[in-house]
């Protein structure tokens, strides 16, 4: 079945993101809901699910427990999700899924995590199922294994990779810098991305994203009862979500420089959509940029470039605020950090706000926007969810 | 029939450290030369296990009926390792193993309980000796030590050194002992340990082997002297009668004393260059001393050989001593970030196949071939259609990598995360070991290794990792 202009976000929050050492998961989730709450001109006691998003932090497992706590909504249903980086869409999707079936009529989609509690800067070794085999596996170690593969397969240099990778933090730190709520608001420079430490070879400092603490929430609600809300809801108008099935370390013939789950989940919610030209026909995207890789292969798998060819649209600028197709307008996981479970809420927040003409900051707001994507990407395997939205039904 | 060694291999940790490197460290002399020292994935397990696959080439694995493993520093103490050996080994579970432990001379015993279960009937036995001996930082064994694996198999058919005659003393001296909890060898006063100890028991040993063969001294063309120092087993041959000539290289200056597998390693080296007809008087030390007489026969014309030679060429030094010391856990560093998942003994032990015998998965519908295996094919999705496929003595390459500067231990923080695949596509993850970052690329040809990866879950943690292939590589 098609959800295409079945339920529709009524009110969104965020909260700010960063090192929070302030506050706790109930902080964070009460920025966000509240804001929420607010935007929705809803009263707590009107929302008749809540699903969570949260991958492990600080306590896994424990998601729904901790965000029930914190917002004292009683006597409904709990739902958590998990789907490694994509818990956040994970939770907006399966909240837009109850709506549509019917089950309810109006609910909470809120993801938080809070890795500032677990004593570490980044997410650790051992990311992975099996405690032995992927004993020291790491984000950046996996994501990395892309940016090899694709130099050697397009025949860039180091130099030249890394300079292209620079690029996109470069884009995505201008961008951040616009951001009120970001985590990261500085501009940068390619020779800086470049001089920057190797955390992974061949990415640096500046191709990760950083760490940090945030919450999002969406209220969602069917599309007919949508504007007894507010006049500007925003419409889902498809999704996508898909999963490799091997970890891509292990998978036989695998190119590592496209994912399968990438191009299965954007194909999904695009035919969804309607969309048969997303470089064209959407307006705004939010990516997964766990890493400036992944942001470039990414670009590729969803049919913004061709393959390969995602050099020549970055060094046109095809990405910017001012080009084609504007990647990662608020800053991206760059600049917000990812607290795993809040991401693809937050990347869904920054599309609807641009999607009401509504940004926090007018500087970054993008002019004749319609629809718009937001994506996150985990794991491995590989997980993608998409979802694209849109400021008018039909 | 005649019985005798089969098969012969070594493992020489590619981690070297100059005596110099400790001595300037303690701001005294150092000793002459280098020594071997283990990585900090490898451990008297690990060695032994790369001694006993160099083996395992020139034999019929089916016929191996015995596992042998000495050590005097192996991790457990309690638990088998020689089981652990044999499943890495990928041997059966209806080899006999056991472990042979406490003193130096347990590579000696070891080989002695192969020959006889040999000469009894069974077909053949796969000696493995391995040890990390630790010393008192400053002493003068610290520096005399080294680390490394050896292992020989014996049997009746394709001897390439036939044994002449066994003699064996035993000797009851507090020489070199370790109490309980205690993680340096103590040593006794050194003229009284090694007149009374070590000179006499190997004399004694070597004159009782000689007569029990009917030969003279000027009948043996080397001798293999295990040593405490380095020439300590000069000593002995002068006593005996041997000239400079017939003593073999005790490989002081290179390797060190590494304990048990000491007269094996010592063996195998003496091997590489023996020639047909040679006769090699073998002796091992510790509380006693036992002695063989090998005849090398025809056969070892055919022995593919040099691999001794060109592990001791592969290398790489360690560039402080206080490498050395948190490398052997002996001073404490700064923690890494802390595993998030952990391993439990019932998973460990049901995942045994993939993670300690290197066995994957090949399905019979399509023939795709997964490491780790999956029950359900991801190429075709057929049930239960799987082939259990050996695949850790395959050559592979890097497909792609990263150099992660952050995912190891807290004192050795750099990982290269490594994607590899062998000559049919099967594709591997597995960390590098032993690498220089400077020969890391896309195609480098890689080996398979057996490693520790971590202490999780109170127990070792052993898996596969790769390495650049060398010449003469372990395994």
């Amino acid at each position: 079945m098609s959800l295409k202009d079945k339920v529709a976000i009524v009110g969104m929050g965020c909260s700010r993101f960063g090192e929070r050492w302030d506050c706790g998961v109930e902080d964070l989730v009460i920025e966000s809901a509240y804001e929420a709450y607010e935007d929705a001109h809803i009263d707590p006691k009107d929302i008749q699910a809540v699903f969570v998003g949260q991958m492990y932090a600080p306590v896994g497992g424990l998601a729904s427990a901790q965000v029930c706590d914190a917002l004292k909504l009683k006597d409904i249903p709990w739902i958590r999700n998990e789907n490694w980086c994509t818990a956040g869409h994970m939770a907006l999707l399966s909240a837009c899924m109850a709506v549509a079936s019917g089950a309810y009529d109006t609910v909470m989609a809120i993801g938080v995590e809070k890795l500032k509690d677990t004593g570490y800067p980044g997410l650790g070794a051992g990311r992975g199922m099996n405690p032995v085999t992927e004993a020291r596996r790491t984000a950046p170690g996996s994501f990395a294994l892309i940016a090899t593969r694709y130099f050697e397969q397009y025949g860039l240099t180091i130099g030249e990779g890394k300079e292209l990778m620079a690029k996109i933090a470069v884009k995505n730190h201008a961008n951040g810098s616009l951001s009120p709520k970001a985590h990261f608001r500085n501009q940068i420079t390619v020779e800086q991305a470049l001089k920057a430490p190797v955390i992974a070879s061949p990415l640096g400092l500046f191709d990760c994203c950083g760490n940090s603490d945030g919450s999002a929430c969406a209220i969602i609600t069917r599309a007919d009862l949508a504007r007894s809300f507010r006049d500007d809801p925003i419409y889902l108008k498809g999704f996508g979500i898909s999963m490799d099935p091997v970890l891509p370390h292990c998978r036989p013939g695998f190119e590592w420089t496209s994912f399968p789950a990438l191009r299965t989940s954007s194909r999904k919610a695009y035919e969804m959509a309607g969309i048969k030209n997303p470089r064209e026909e959407l307006d705004i995207a939010e990516v997964h940029d766990c890493f400036t890789i992944t942001e470039l292969a990414i670009y590729e798998d969803f049919g913004f470039s061709k393959p390969g060819n995602a050099r020549e649209d970055i060094d046109a600028g095809f990405f910017e605020r001012t080009g084609g197709l504007p990647v990662n307008t608020d800053g991206g996981l760059k600049c917000f950090g990812h607290p795993v479970g809040a991401s693809g809420l937050r990347m869904t927040y920054e599309i609807y706000k641009q999607l009401q003409y509504r940004v926090d900051n007018p500087d970054r707001q993008i002019k004749n926007v319609s629809r718009g994507l937001s994506h996150t990407f985990g794991g491995a395997p590989q997980l993608s969810a998409v979802a694209v939205f849109g400021n008018t039904p039909g | 029939m005649s019985i005798g060694i089969t098969a012969f291999g070594a493992c020489l940790p590619y981690m070297r450290l100059k005596r110099e490197t400790i001595g300037a460290a303690w701001e005294r002399r150092g000793l002459k030369g280098e020594r071997c020292v283990a990585n900090n994935d490898e451990d008297a397990v690990t060695m032994a296990v790369a001694a006993a696959r160099a083996c395992l080439p020139v034999m019929e694995p089916d016929s191996i009926e015995a596992l042998y493993f000495a050590s005097v520093t192996a991790p457990y103490a309690e638990k088998s390792h020689a089981t652990l050996a044999a499943t890495a080994c990928n041997l059966g579970t209806d080899v006999f193993t056991a472990d042979f432990g406490s003193t130096p001379r347990a590579g000696t015993s070891a080989l002695k309980a192969a020959l006889d279960a040999v000469s009894c009937g069974m077909k053949a036995a796969l000696v493995t000796a391995a040890d990390c001996p630790l010393a008192f930082p400053k002493s003068d064994q610290e520096q005399l030590f080294g680390d490394a694996g050896a292992a020989v198999a014996v049997g009746g058919e394709n001897v390439v050194a036939e044994l002449t005659a066994f003699a064996s003393v035993n000797t009851e001296i507090i020489d070199m002992w370790r109490n309980y909890g205690e993680r340096f060898v103590n040593v006794g006063e050194e003229r009284f340990i090694s007149d009374k100890g070590y000179k006499t028991a190997m004399t004694a040993a070597c004159q009782k082997v000689l007569a029990k063969a009917g030969l003279q001294p000027s009948d043996i063309a080397k001798a293999v002297f295990a040593t405490p120092g380095l020439k300590d087993d000069k000593g002995v041959a002068k006593k005996l009668g041997l000239t400079e000539e017939q003593a073999a290289d005790n490989y002081m200056l290179e390797i060190g004393n590494c304990y048990s597998a000491q007269p094996l390693l010592l063996l195998c080296g003496a091997l590489e260059t023996a020639k047909p007809g040679d006769r090699l008087l073998v002796a091992g030390y510790g509380n006693g001393a036992d002695a063989f007489i090998f005849t090398v026969t025809d056969a070892i014309a055919g022995y593919p050989r040099g691999r001794f030679a060109a592990q001791l060429r592969n290398k790489k030094y360690l560039g402080s001593y206080i490498r050395y010391l948190s490398f052997r856990g002996l001073t404490e560093t700064k923690p890494g970030e802390p595993f998030r998942t952990f391993p439990s003994n019932s998973a460990t032990w049901r995942d045994q196949k993939s993670i300690l015998r290197g066995v994957g998965h090949k399905c019979k519908a399509c023939g795709v071939t997964t490491f780790p295996g999956h029950r359900i094919c991801p190429g075709c999705m057929a049930k239960d259609q799987n082939e259990q496929v050996h695949m850790t003595d395959r050559k592979t390459s890097i497909f792609t990598y990263s150099i992660d500067n952050l995912a190891g231990r807290g004192d050795d923080p750099v990982v290269v995360q490594t994607v590899a695949e062998d000559t049919e596509g099967t594709r591997f993850y597995m960390l590098m070991t032993d690498f220089e970052e400077s020969e890391i690329k896309v195609g480098l040809e890689l080996e398979f290794t057996f490693r520790m990866v971590y202490e999780g879950g109170n127990f070792r943690n052993y898996y596969w990792k790769c390495r650049p292939a060398r010449e003469g590589g372990n395994e």
